[in-house]
């Protein structure tokens, strides 16, 4: 096992790590969503980047290629991009109604007023 | 990378932009990697379709973050814990790009190999989408027909006698 | 923005493009990468850019709200009913081979209808959520 065989893991963990911590630490609204949507692209790629073959090409079958890369977890992530998109939607029109309701998007300010009420 | 500036950054204007230049940049990752259907997805709908409703509800919220109150320690503690124990646990999984690991072996060569001649496709992630697996893209589109269903229950206002153009 | 010449002008034949490439990629999906939902992100893409240039009254204007929400459903029931399809000819639920005398074609007649349903719901949920986005800005031509 060496660095090369194994950096694109830890590129994508980055990436998953960076997500969670904007999900946590930050008490935007917003953000929370962009950091969750970061979240998603590197599970994304958590599934993909194993698939692929060095010298392999897209799996679209024809006769000038032998090796393909693994359509499988392309079927996946397809879906779950797209469920993704659906998700993200939903949070979105969930953050405009709290700023409805509560006039501000910031977590902080929004326990603050449940907990005076 | 475009990461971090999105972590530091505090307008939110500029961070749905690296988002977007974010998703853009996740999009051509995966066409190198020989994803061809998923890029393109990937671009359609992270670049395009999620920053206009980011700024759709930018425009309908305020523009600034705030300061965080309290420092973000245990957060950071947290998130560097779990990525330090995936790391570990990455240790153990397959070098990149073998031909012997154990996702390129069961289903996956049968796909390959009978899927155009059995559904005349050449496309094999189409031919898998819609034909081998049609049961999750049905499933699939349920979700997104949920998701619209949703929003609209959140979002829809009452006709309050506001005359509406067409 | 309407009032800017350059803008619509180009804005025009863009569009048309758009459109045209949503259907390419629609129907190419066999042989290149693409399929429903490409092709639908990129024709609710195209609405929502004539949106945003000619505000959202006109775009309510061309597709208007009874027709998107009647596409969110129809494109499921499509999809639905290509499984039925397959159960009263013959096979099981979403069998495609049963669909013609020849099993390959009949995959090919299941994929194109299966994949039009899938595009119908996507533009359609992702131009509603738009619509209703947009709408709540002010209620008027707003810009998003």
């Amino acid at each position: 096992m060496t660095f090369a065989s194994h950096y694109t893991y830890w590129v994508t963990i980055f990436l998953a790590i960076a997500g969670i911590y904007i999900v946590i630490a930050r008490g935007n609204l917003v953000k929370k969503l962009v950091g969750l949507a970061i979240f998603q692209t590197s599970v994304y790629l958590i599934y993909i980047a194993p698939g692929k073959l060095i010298g392999g090409t897209a799996p679209i079958v024809s006769p000038q290629f032998q090796v393909y890369s693994n359509p499988l977890p392309h079927v996946l992530i397809l879906t779950a991009i797209v469920v993704g998109v659906a998700t993200l939607a939903l949070g979105l029109a969930l953050v405009v109604r709290i700023k409805e309701a509560y006039g501000s998007i910031e977590e902080d300010e929004i326990l603050e007023q449940d907990r005076s009420t | 990378m475009a990461t971090l500036a999105i972590i530091a950054q505090r307008n939110l204007f500029s961070v749905v932009i690296l988002f977007g230049i974010y998703s853009f940049l996740m999009a051509t990752v995966l066409v190198a990697l020989d994803a061809v259907d998923v890029g393109m997805t990937e671009a359609a709908v992270g670049a395009g379709i999620s920053l206009v409703l980011f700024l759709g509800v930018l425009h309908l919220t305020t523009g600034e973050e705030m300061k965080p109150l309290h420092r973000p320690l245990l957060p950071l503690a947290v998130a560097l814990a779990t990525g330090i124990m995936l790391v570990y646990g990455t240790l153990g999984l397959p070098a990149f790009s073998d031909p012997n690991a154990p996702p390129h072996r069961h289903v996956v060569p049968r796909y390959i190999h009978d899927g155009p001649r059995e559904t005349g496709v050449p496309n094999v992630v189409t031919a898998v989408l819609a034909s081998y697996r049609g049961f999750d893209t049905l499933g699939e589109v349920v979700v997104v027909f949920t998701g619209g269903v949703g929003v609209i229950a959140l979002l829809r206002r009452g006709r309050r006698g506001k005359k509406e153009a067409g | 923005m309407k009032d800017y010449l350059v803008l619509r002008v180009i804005a025009k034949m863009i569009i048309a493009f758009m459109l045209m490439f949503a259907l390419y990629v629609q129907f190419h999906a066999d042989f290149g990468p693409g399929g429903g939902f490409q092709a639908g992100v990129i024709a609710a893409a195209s609405i929502i850019f004539y949106a945003i240039i000619y505000g959202l009254p006109a775009a309510r204007r061309v597709v208007p709200d009874w027709l998107v929400e009647t596409m969110v459903a129809a494109g499921v029931m499509l999809f639905a009913l290509v499984g039925v399809a397959g159960m009263l000819l013959g096979g099981n639920y979403l069998d495609y081979f049963v669909l013609h005398s020849d099993p390959v074609e009949g995959q090919h007649r299941g994929i194109f209808w299966v994949e039009l349903g899938v595009l119908i719901t996507v533009s359609g949920v992702m131009l509603k959520i738009f619509y209703l986005f947009a709408g709540r800005a002010s209620g008027e031509d707003a810009e998003p």
